[in-house]
């Protein structure tokens, strides 16, 4: 497994606006956003439901292309999607009328069939599945399922894997054997990763920085770099209050929750 | 059409465990128990002579014409002309309406185009269309399976169509983010996506297929059920044409299990809900 493209994987996003009308109003979902993201980096936004984070992961992704202001991969305006984007969301979204190995290679479309095989068998493996290749996602745990996610968006090699709340779905238990998992995929393969999340621990664990959202219209409020080696300790010192730094900038919020009640 | 029973029981299967007051008798009692009571009720009006055997003869009566018409081979064979005419339309509209069905529900050019056409022409019922059918195809074969092709074909194309159309937003965006192209995407994701719709179809389509036989044996036919009925009915045999009509139901009844039971086997990855 070796890189494929030596492109930089830059990701600069600069006076990023989005607005949406719901019934001839206007609604602001993103307010200037300024973030840059080298490669190889591994950002967290953390932020509550509706603050626009998976907004802006989607504008990222090329999904959703009307906004003002400028997000660029290595120079170029990201306007529709692209092979070096790769995205897990917070449901599987495997297709379950084919097997785990046929949604794997669902992303693979311009390799040989032998080329093609032995890359589906990589990733199947990478992520720790082998044994399930003919499995039907029916017939996978939340986990398991969430970890093809992954090998079929990481089968093109993207330069960032951008994460939805990738973990919302899964139990206590199983959401840390996948954070883990995913630190050992972003170590092995040198993804630039981007993870979208509510859960504040996880973003920490896995960030190299957190970025905090506000609420309505969805603004970065602050940077926390996260300077700790991995593997990360939940209970250190370090971790506990950046863990409280955070958590202070939405007890402010929650102090006058009715500021931000519709 | 609908499979209430197949559902009921499976509904049965699904109620939850734990303490529930069991005062229903068993699923195979409550299954036949309406059919055998209206059965018996019928006879009973029958020997007491509320009913008159000109009018509704006796189950028993309809049995035991039932059985001369099985020993002699005439039901066999009344049965087996309408099932392969049934076949070839119900065949034959799959086909179409799978086809055309597919270029609607992806190109909203050929939708525009073939909608009004489709609006006007699906109203019209199969038996208004015998004149013409005749006109055209003459009294042969052809005509006959021509109205049950028209029977089948629309709830067929008008299912192929919805199915298409519910691709799930989501399976579409993962596509467009893997760059999938519009051929793989169509094999992989619409076509897949909208086969239990397209099952569906056919079931309903097969069903409406079935119904249309007597109206397309109106036409000169010297075999099918739709001929034992009306010959029966000009011999004034109310029994033998309650045997035509009971089979229709009975075979209808078990072409629908068999597709269900198709549709079970190729669509694995389904779990369908039955109802409480």
């Amino acid at each position: 497994m070796t890189l494929q493209s030596p492109a930089e994987g830059n990701l600069v996003i600069e006076g990023l606006h989005k607005t949406y009308s719901t019934q001839g109003r206007e609604i602001a979902a993103l307010k200037d956003i300024n973030l840059s993201i080298g490669k190889g980096e591994f950002v967290s936004i953390v932020g509550s439901s509706g603050c626009g984070k998976s907004t802006l992961l989607r504008i990222i992704a090329g999904l959703d292309n009307g906004y003002e202001g400028a997000v660029r991969l290595d120079g170029a305006r990201i306007s529709r999607p692209g092979l070096d984007r790769g995205m897990v969301f917070q449901e599987h979204r495997l297709l379950p009328w084919l097997t785990v190995e046929q949604n794997v290679a669902f992303g693979l479309n311009s390799n040989g069939l032998e080329a093609k095989s032995r890359i589906v068998r990589e990733h199947i493996d990478l992520v720790g599945l082998n044994g399930f290749a003919t499995a039907y996602p029916h017939q996978l745990s939340g986990g398991m399922a969430q970890r093809v996610a992954i090998a079929r968006a990481l089968v093109n090699r993207p330069q960032i894997l951008l994460l939805d709340e990738p973990f919302g779905a899964l139990d206590a238990l199983t959401r840390i054997q996948m954070q883990q998992e995913i630190l050992r995929l972003w170590e092995m393969e040198l993804t630039t990763m981007i993870l979208v999340t509510h859960d504040i621990d996880e973003a920490i664990f896995l960030g190299d920085r957190v970025a905090v959202m506000s609420n309505r219209p969805g603004a970065i409020k602050k940077v926390v770099p996260v300077v700790l080696s991995r593997p990360r300790d939940r209970t250190s010192y370090e971790f506990v209050r950046i863990r409280k730094e955070i958590f202070t900038e939405f007890f402010a919020e929650a102090e006058k929750p009715f500021a931000y009640a519709i | 059409m609908s499979t209430l029973e197949l559902g009921a029981a499976r509904a049965v299967a699904m109620s939850p465990p734990g303490p529930r007051k069991r005062i229903l008798p068993g699923p195979a009692v409550q299954y036949v128990a309406l059919p055998l009571t209206l059965l018996i009720l019928w006879e009973v009006l029958c020997v007491a002579g509320f009913i008159k055997p000109v009018l509704l003869p006796a189950p028993t009566q309809v049995l035991q014409t039932f059985w001369e018409l099985l020993r002699s081979g005439e039901l066999l064979k009344h049965v087996g002309a309408s099932m392969i005419r049934v076949l070839e339309g119900s065949a034959l509209a799959a086909l179409l309406g799978i086809g055309l069905g597919i270029g609607i529900g992806l190109s909203r050019t050929v939708a525009r185009v073939m909608d009004l056409v489709i609006q006007v022409l699906k109203p019209i019922p199969p038996i208004a269309w015998i004149p013409m059918a005749i006109l055209w195809f003459g009294i042969g074969e052809m005509s006959k399976v021509y109205l049950i092709f028209l029977g089948a074909f629309f709830p067929i194309l008008i299912n192929v169509v919805d199915g298409i159309r519910q691709t799930d937003n989501k399976f579409i965006e993962v596509a467009r983010l893997l760059e999938v192209p519009r051929g793989k995407f169509i094999r992989q994701v619409v076509i897949p996506g909208a086969f239990p719709a397209i099952m569906t179809g056919i079931r309903v389509g097969v069903g409406v297929a079935w119904m249309c036989v007597v109206a397309a044996e109106l036409i000169a036919a010297s075999s099918g059920i739709g001929y034992l009925i009306m010959d029966a009915r000009q011999l004034s045999q109310p029994d033998a044409v309650l045997v035509g009509m009971i089979t229709i139901g009975v075979i209808g009844k078990l072409m629908d299990n068999l597709i269900q039971r198709l549709e079970e086997k190729l669509i694995r990855w389904k779990v369908a809900y039955g109802g409480e």
